[in-house]
């Protein structure tokens, strides 16, 4: 361990907020913090992870509608909401979606990171190998990183970004069925359908897509509290107030 | 002399009254979705114009297009349309055959070049250079080329034209064609359906006649008056879809209710065609109708796309009925097992960590 990211001693303590408490038990240590996620960043990650649950849960419910209700068809409204949820959350995510890619010109070089690969760039393998021996348990840690590293990015890039990109466009195909052919949805995306071999297999492939989006949301949500918990900064919090804590300063 | 006929000329010789002749107008023009404006309009066509020629040609098909046009639900369009439209040549219907018939479709082609409508039903299969399919001691394919050279539109009767249908379905060994991937340089239009309904088909067919231009087309080149809704649009059991009412078996309280058949594997929310507004058989039934759902038989590539009786279309190569969801349910357990090994290995390699360093 390098001198910057020692214990600190009692000693140290005097003059700050802990003075008179004991540095041992607290594992006080002085670190850097950096603010890498800026608000809109974080208010678009969480809005859209909450469309996404409510996109994933009411579009299987399309898919696979819950057993018949009973009684007038006038009094119930069921697939109607289903149908109605998965819709606005649908324009919640894409209008999200649309104002991400505006902030990655706005935002700071971290906000970029999920809309392109630096396959040209050396170090972007070397980052993604070490990474993955880091996950296959080979080595102990990877380098630290301000923004995402470089196998988080790669999923993030294809799983996120790209799926999320699918979805919409297929999305809106598909409602261009219940808004007709000269709508604007239906200029704009109709295409897809015949493109993809028809009606029902764009539904196919929106549904595969989900499926897409679900297992990256379990791998995310995993990976995300490991590296909380054992890399060599912190990423939950990152997302929630903006700020990254090093755990160590040592240099790469 | 026979081709200078005009439409009214023929009807008339027929015995249909005046009145009948307008009253059909007014029934085309409501049709064609057209206002009370265009019926004088029709009405004119039919007496001034002479009638188009039009020649229809048999691929690889199973004649139901045929089945469907003669039997037009309204009287006057069943006899007034099939003895209207100039039907020169059709080697199922006409009382010619053999050299006689070709001899007409020969002349018909030289006389009118470019002024024929060629209509088309079946498709051309191009394996073993179109020897699945022989007219006349040649293959089909090379008919409808020579046909098609001289026409001023091509009609893509049912599916089969359309699409390639059954024949064309996997594997297609004999590499079974539609139309507009072997006729590229010619207007086509597409009525696909199996069968598609005949009024749809006696429509379109007048629709060219008496405006002498094609329909509006959408984006696959079928016409958008019959074909830019969904089944599913103008269902009478889709207020039973909103609702979350459906048909969970075919012998269940819900069928008999006449709930809906999406969960039965009805294709109407993803098949576009009438036959939730005009129906069949003179308006009699439709399909969801009679209590089964809509095998989506006017899309593309129908026979393709998994079962009549399931939502989705199902995924080779994880077993013989797997569906999206059975695949990705399973997914999800494989990466979630996946997640928690390795979660218990990083917790203990973690344990071990913090006893080297702190």
């Amino acid at each position: 361990m390098s001198a910057s990211d020692r214990l600190l001693t009692d000693a140290e303590l005097k003059g700050t907020n802990l003075e008179g408490l004991h540095a041992r038990p607290l594992r006080a240590r002085r670190l850097l913090t950096v603010y890498v996620y800026e608000a809109p960043v974080r208010l678009w990650h969480w809005v859209t992870a909450a469309s996404i649950v409510v996109l994933a849960v009411t579009g299987y419910l399309i898919g696979s509608p819950p057993p018949s209700l009973s009684g007038e068809a006038s009094s119930h409204y069921q697939m109607g909401w289903i149908r109605y949820l998965h819709f606005a959350a649908a324009w919640i995510f894409s209008v999200g979606f649309v104002g991400r890619v505006i902030w990655a010109f706005m935002g700071n070089i971290y906000s970029r990171e999920i809309f392109f690969l630096p396959l040209w760039k050396k170090e972007y393998w070397k980052d993604l190998l070490d990474e993955m021996l880091v996950y296959a348990f080979i080595k102990k840690q990877a380098k630290t990183v301000v923004g995402h590293n470089a196998l988080a990015r790669t999923a993030l890039f294809f799983c996120f970004t790209l799926t999320g990109l699918f979805m919409i466009v297929t999305g809106f195909a598909l409602y261009s069925d219940g808004t007709g052919i000269d709508s604007w949805e239906g200029r704009v995306f109709g295409w897809i359908m015949p493109w993809q071999g028809g009606d029902l297999s764009t539904h196919f492939l929106h549904h595969w897509g989900m499926w897409v989006i679900v297992l990256f949301v379990m791998i995310h949500v995993y990976t995300v509290s490991r590296e909380d918990i054992m890399s060599r900064q912190t990423l939950i919090s990152a997302m929630t107030n903006g700020y990254r804590n090093f755990r160590d300063d040592r240099p790469d | 002399m026979a081709v200078l006929e005009t439409f009214y000329d023929v009807m008339r010789r027929q015995g249909i009254s005046r009145r009948s002749f307008v009253k059909y107008c007014s029934l085309t023009a409501a049709a064609l979705g057209l206002g009370p404006e265009f019926v004088p309009q029709i009405a004119e066509a039919m007496e001034t114009k002479p009638r188009t020629p039009v020649l229809w040609l048999h691929g690889l098909e199973c004649t139901c297009c045929s089945e469907s046009f003669i039997r037009a639900a309204h009287p006057l369009v069943k006899d007034v349309i099939l003895s209207m439209i100039s039907l020169d040549y059709d080697d199922t219907l006409m009382a010619s055959a053999g050299h006689q018939a070709e001899a007409i479709l020969d002349e018909v082609m030289e006389k009118y070049h470019g002024n024929y409508i060629l209509a088309v039903e079946g498709n051309p299969p191009l394996n073993e250079d179109g020897m699945y399919c022989i007219i006349g001691g040649k293959p089909f394919v090379d008919q409808l080329r020579r046909v098609a050279s001289g026409a001023k539109a091509v009609i893509s009767w049912g599916s089969c034209a359309s699409y390639g249908c059954v024949q064309a379905a996997r594997p297609n060994p004999t590499q079974a064609t539609p139309v507009h991937k072997v006729i590229l340089d010619k207007p086509i239009i597409k009525v696909p359906g199996c069968p598609p309904i005949a009024e749809v088909m006696t429509g379109v067919i007048t629709y060219m006649q008496t405006f002498d231009r094609l329909p509006e087309l959408d984006r696959q080149g079928r016409p958008k008056m019959f074909y830019s809704q969904r089944i599913h649009d103008k269902c009478y059991r889709r207020p039973h879809f909103d609702a979350g009412q459906y048909v969970e078996a075919f012998d269940d309280e819900g069928a008999r209710k006449g709930y809906c058949l999406y969960k039965v594997g009805c294709k109407g929310p993803t098949t576009y065609n009438a036959c939730s507004t005009v129906r069949w058989n003179d308006g009699v039934s439709f399909p969801i109708q009679s209590g089964h759902g809509c095998i989506g038989c006017s899309e593309d590539g129908f026979w393709d796309k998994g079962s009549w009786y399931a939502r989705l279309q199902d995924v080779s190569g994880f077993g013989i009925e797997a569906s999206a969801d059975k695949v990705g349910m399973a997914a999800a357990g494989v990466v979630g097992a996946g997640l928690a090994a390795h979660a218990a290995v990083s917790a203990l390699t973690r344990a071990r960590y913090k006893g080297d360093d702190v």
